[in-house]
């Protein structure tokens, strides 16, 4: 198998990760080594099998939706890398 | 006998018995740990003052005739990756080099609870993602038994410090085998408890369906009494079973359980060292002696459990970490960005090592448009077929023993270079984490290099008594875990 290049640009996009032209070529190299090995799942046939995404037997914990003490919001904004009067400061969101 | 090698509950006794008090075994366990810690580098942070501080309270406590926690004065070791409110917590990432976090995790809680004295913060592969320790930001571990090889991960940090008598216990995490692994590697007792047993709240997620904190100890009674601690019901975290916490330490000698031992036949074909063959073999020998019946069995699905997880881990990873944003903690991209997402991209890309941005990448192609039902919906129903080879299994036998790892510690920049390799030496632990099931790794034997090999005991869920005592009973019939490296 292999990965198209512009699919690489687009993961990597998704991925919010910037990539030089020297890494695309060795992530897509080792992305490619992973992924033959994992085509090893198509020996299965799987038609009729439920999937499952936890192991545990729980489902739709509750709690009672009550007011409980949190942080104050020094605390919060003092471990961020940017903040100004009380908000986090971020480069502009809109063009 | 130095202060320094005996096991936590070695030290309890000590210090209830007031023969010394906690404040003599910090400073005697920092005697240590500057004597070693330059050649084996198991720590990210060492807090000797803090140590002190708790130290002397409990002293205080114990002085004044007031009752005292279970783990009194016992100096424990916490992986980096597991959140200490006021105390570093980096995940051996660049990108959480200087992040504080402002609150504890549950497990750190209930140690403070019960009087344990925090030493340090233990390296790691980067967020928990590797097998060797090697993808720290910071710096490698060595394993003390042979200071050229790995000590395994990716809590390698955690379990270099206990066998290497720097840290009476240590909490690691267990994603894939990450506490099992490593204790293989370095000799001692690694627990990976059922996924819900104990809470994730403030254990900084890598693959949250499996994620789970573990145990890394000198011997099963010490894992038996750190489990007991951490265990319960936490309402932070929503997968936490709300299930009572059996009583683990008695009836811990218990032998009426080591009924029916199954061995799964695919775990001992290819690619398993003959020594560790051998090892497992004698192994199974003491059980037979001691009344347990072996018996063959199969899991035809655990051949594809290592490409299962490398897509679960991954897709559950890329979105867990989208999280690092330079926004509201962590490190952030100094250069001025005028756009928001170049800052993300940026960021991203300054601060992660390349196992981390491997790892991402390939989540990201798997749940991506057009992949999804290729490979994300597929693995998660193979992982539904190898949760079924298990069920079936344990309608025949109590427990399955297999190797912990197919190969005993393998050498630093060995398998650095071919993530797929890397991948490849979780074989025999990844399936209990896919499953859910708890896991132990105790000592079994040492190659004639002398390095140690592990027995890995995996059972049902929640049945942890029952493997903690299946695993006592090899113990009181051996003496590998009472080896110690010899680091002088």
């Amino acid at each position: 198998m292999d990965i198209d290049p512009r699919e690489i640009d687009n993961i990597a996009k998704l991925s919010r990760i910037k990539l030089d032209d020297a890494e695309k070529v060795k992530f897509k190299n080792q992305l490619v080594h992973i992924l033959e090995y994992v085509e090893k799942l198509n020996e299965l046939n799987i038609n009729n099998v439920k999937p499952i995404f936890y192991t545990s037997p729980l489902k739709n914990v509750f709690r009672e939706d009550t007011l409980k003490p949190s942080f104050h919001r020094s605390n919060i904004l003092n471990i961020s890398p940017s903040h100004v009067n009380g908000f986090f400061k971020v480069p502009k969101i809109i063009e | 006998m130095f202060l320094h090698e005996l096991t936590a509950n070695g030290i309890r006794e000590k210090v209830k018995n007031r023969e010394v008090s906690c404040v003599e075994v910090v400073k005697e366990l920092f005697r240590r740990i500057k004597q070693k810690e330059a050649l084996i580098e198991a720590y990210i942070f060492l807090d000797e003052e803090g140590a002190l501080s708790k130290a002397s309270e409990i002293d205080d406590k114990l002085e004044s005739g007031k009752e005292i926690g279970l783990l009194a004065g016992i100096p424990i070791a916490i992986k980096d990756n597991i959140s200490t409110k006021n105390i570093y917590t980096t995940c051996a990432s660049k990108i959480l080099e200087n992040y504080i976090p402002p609150y504890n995790a549950f497990v750190v809680k209930k140690l403070l609870q019960e009087d344990a004295i925090i030493i340090g913060k233990t390296n790691l592969d980067e967020f928990a993602m590797g097998s060797s320790t090697e993808n720290s930001a910071f710096h490698i571990t060595r394993n003390p038994w042979d200071t050229e090889s790995v000590p395994g991960g990716s809590s390698g940090g955690s379990a270099a410090a206990v066998s290497a008598d720097m840290a009476f216990m240590a909490l690691g995490s267990d994603t894939g085998g990450s506490v099992r692994q490593p204790a293989s590697f370095c000799g001692n007792v690694g627990f990976k408890p059922t996924y819900g047993r104990v809470s994730r709240y403030g254990l900084i997620a890598f693959a949250s369906s499996l994620d789970q904190i573990g145990t890394l100890t000198k011997d099963v009674f010490d894992a038996a009494m750190l489990l007991q601690v951490i265990s319960g019901h936490d309402a932070l975290d929503s997968t936490c079973s709300a299930l009572d916490v059996p009583n683990y330490l008695s009836d811990i000698n218990c032998r009426d359980n080591v009924v029916r031992i199954g061995i799964p036949r695919e775990f001992f074909r290819e690619g398993l060292d003959s020594e560790i063959r051998n090892a497992l073999m004698n192994a199974l020998e003491i059980y037979k002696k001691n009344g347990a019946v072996v018996i063959d069995l199969s899991l035809p699905h655990c051949e594809y459990a290592i490409a299962t997880y490398c897509i679960i881990a991954t897709a559950e990873a890329c979105s867990n970490l989208a999280r690092y944003d330079g926004v509201r903690y962590g490190y952030r991209s100094r250069l001025d960005d005028d756009n928001i997402v170049d800052m993300y991209s940026r960021t991203r890309a300054e601060a992660f090592g390349d196992e981390v941005k491997r790892r991402i990448l390939l989540g990201n192609y798997v749940l991506s448009a057009g992949y999804y039902e290729a490979y994300y919906l597929k693995a998660s129903k193979v992982r539904n077929l190898i949760k079924n080879d298990f069920d079936e299994a344990f309608t025949k036998v109590d427990c399955i023993i297999s190797p912990t790892c197919p190969t005993p510690a393998f050498k630093i920049g060995e398998k650095i270079l071919d993530p797929l390799e890397m991948y490849l030496s979780d074989v025999y632990t990844n399936i209990a984490n896919l499953v859910g099931i708890p896991g132990i790794s105790i000592p079994c034997g040492f190659t004639t290099a002398g390095l140690p090999i592990g027995m890995q005991i995996l059972g049902k869920h929640f049945e942890e008594k029952k493997i903690l005592q299946i695993a006592k009973l090899f113990e009181q019939e051996t003496d590998f875990h009472l080896q110690k490296p010899k680091l002088d």
